[in-house]
């Protein structure tokens, strides 16, 4: 629709006809106030002083209006743009030296990104948040289904393609677990939001060791509570196809179960890690030295069984932790590891 | 020379933001010169000089920050042009929710932190709303959805604007805001040039020192709360 069109429809035309423009009108109350008129009179009828109160110009009022509309149309158009694959094309590392590999991940996959602190693993994440197109100090390139991709994905802050797990996971904001998550599908723009939180709080409890429910709080969550509500949430809510992680530590969840979490709704998975069961549990790993991918490592057989090991090592050390959480005393002859 | 101004709220991030994006912007060999716009007090210029950044400072002291940044960019504009900057960034404390330094035809970003509550975006006007880029910092501290919830409110107060996340910690994005910020028209005057908001006057006797409570001390633009009596 035109702008002019646009701006001159009454107000519940707009939200008749669309409904998640309500979300806007609501958050601009102090000034829509008559639901009856369109946006352009109503800030046609203001006077010059009532303009300089709210502080308005009718320009950029309108433009922001109908820019608002159109930017959210083009969000709710993304599913015809699905991620198969991302594809990383090799640049330099700190010492200018060429790297070895190009990279290609398709969707369901997991990664590893391993290396010590300082090395790189940041640089590379950051370049894939950002498309690198030779254009970041790396000079890698990243394509998405083995195309060029499209330089949208930079700057629209709605679609993001890259959701960020960071390591931090706190809440700062004042709400419940419901009224939350709420928000956050409401920013979504999903439809069936009651269905939509009541899976994430089910998918989030199967995550975290103690459960909880709608009503808690978002900041008296635990740590590990809050890093499975994020994640279940970034599973289910986000369109993100690609997801980062920063180091999940084993405060309190299902590792194993976060990741199948993850790849079952289709995402490329992406981890810096220095825990053994992450990085084992991942399909390749990728090895950050001085700032380059120096080499790629496949899981071999022989790791996917230690991995079954360092899993029975984990159930213990859980279950020696409830022992001693419940004021029990610990056995020697509890430790059985062939 | 390329002019950039920066404004936000105060903490939210705006020195570490800028202090990263030169790091970049040195990478390229580029000279660049920082002006701090506060109302008290700042020591952000003992910081930028620590860094080897020229910096000035500027305090309004009893005036509105942004009002005193207009009054002064001009020849703040021509320190610049004579030290032979590639880049000069103002950093303007975002301390009037009612005006913004920015001047159409010269870069406006404004810096917001995760932190302040999902109402802020809403709340503090010219500053963000006309703004061309729109930093939000702090995304460390707090989950991915925050972070979207508060992205969220962001764009419907400013949907025009390039929304990105930096981490003034690390630095983690200022790279990408430095590809961002130039511009091929070079400038060497901001005369004649025009804010994108006006500023209100709000003129009354307290502006001019008047202490003492009462109307009888009330002159010039009074206005009164309506408190539901009447
Ligand atoms: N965790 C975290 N802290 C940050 C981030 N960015 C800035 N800070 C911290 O926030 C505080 C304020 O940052 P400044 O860069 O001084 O903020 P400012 O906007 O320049 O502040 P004023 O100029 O005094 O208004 C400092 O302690 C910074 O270290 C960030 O992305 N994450
Ligand atoms: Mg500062
Ligand atoms: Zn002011
Ligand atoms: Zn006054």
């Amino acid at each position: 629709m035109n702008k002019i069109d646009f701006i001159n429809l009454n107000i519940n035309q707009v939200i008749e006809e669309y409904p998640f423009m309500a979300d806007y009108f609501s958050e601009n109350e102090n000034l829509f106030k008559d639901f009856s008129k369109s946006p352009s009179s109503i800030i046609d009828e203001l006077t010059e002083e009532e303009l300089e109160d709210l502080a308005i110009d009718k320009e950029l009022t309108l433009n922001n209006y109908y820019e608002y509309f159109n930017q959210m149309l083009d969000f709710l158009g993304i599913e015809d743009d699905r991620v198969e694959s991302l594809t990383i094309i090799k640049g330099y590392d700190k010492s200018g030296i060429r790297e070895t590999h190009d990279l290609t991940i398709n969707v369901g996959e997991v990664i590893a990104i391993v290396g010590p602190t300082g090395s790189g693993k940041s640089r590379l994440l950051a370049d894939i948040e950002w498309i690198a197109d030779e254009d970041t100090p790396t000079k890698r390139k990243i394509l998405i289904n083995n195309k060029e991709a499209d330089k949208k994905w930079r700057f629209s802050s709605g679609n993001k393609i890259v959701a960020q797990l960071s390591q931090n996971m706190n809440f700062v904001m004042d709400l419940t677990v419901k009224e939350f998550l709420e928000l956050h599908a409401n920013s979504r723009l999903v439809e069936d939001v009651d269905n939509v939180v009541k899976k994430i709080i089910e998918e989030a409890n199967l995550l975290a060791g103690e459960t909880f429910d709608l009503e808690t709080p978002i900041t008296s969550l635990s740590g590990g509570q809050s890093r499975a509500l994020m994640i279940a949430d970034t599973a289910i809510l986000s369109k993100s196809p690609i997801v980062l992680i920063d180091e999940i530590e084993n405060a309190g969840i299902d590792r194993k179960k976060a990741l199948d979490l993850l790849v079952k709704e289709e995402k490329i998975v992406l981890m810096a890690t220095h825990d053994p069961i992450l990085a084992l549990m991942a399909d390749k790993r990728i090895v950050i030295k001085n700032g380059g991918i120096s080499k790629i490592i496949f899981t071999n057989n022989e790791e996917k069984q230690m991995l079954k090991k360092l899993e029975e090592v984990d159930k213990f050390l859980m279950k020696e932790r409830q022992l001693i959480r419940l004021g029990q005393s610990i056995k020697l002859e509890s430790l059985h590891i062939d | 020379m390329n002019l950039i101004t920066i404004s936000g709220p105060p903490s939210s991030g705006k020195t570490s933001v800028i202090v990263k994006t030169i790091d970049a912007l040195k990478r390229r060999n580029l000279k660049v010169g920082v002006v701090k716009f506060d109302c008290l007090y700042t020591d952000d210029d003992v910081l930028y000089k620590k860094l080897n950044i020229p910096v000035k400072k500027g305090l309004s002291g009893s005036l509105c920050p942004d009002h005193y940044f207009v009054s002064n960019i001009e020849e703040v504009t021509q320190w610049g042009v004579k030290i032979d900057l590639d880049v000069l960034i103002t950093e303007s404390a975002g301390l009037c929710n009612r005006c913004s330094p920015y001047i159409k035809d010269i870069k406006a970003i404004c810096v917001i932190d995760n932190l302040s509550g999902i109402n802020t975006p809403k709340k503090i006007g010219p500053m963000l709303k006309a703004a061309d880029i729109v930093v939000i910092t702090k995304g460390d501290i707090v989950s991915q959805a925050e972070r979207e919830v508060f992205a969220s409110r962001v764009r419907q107060v400013n949907p025009k604007a390039i929304t990105m996340n930096i981490n003034g910690l690390t630095g983690q994005g200022a790279f990408e805001l430095s590809t961002l910020i130039l511009d091929d028209k070079q400038i060497t005057t901001v005369k004649g040039k025009e804010l994108r908001f006006s500023m209100p006057s709000a003129l009354c006797s307290y502006c001019l020192g008047e202490r003492r409570i009462g109307e009888d001390f009330q002159l010039g633009n009074v206005r009164k709360m309506n408190l539901g009596d009447k």
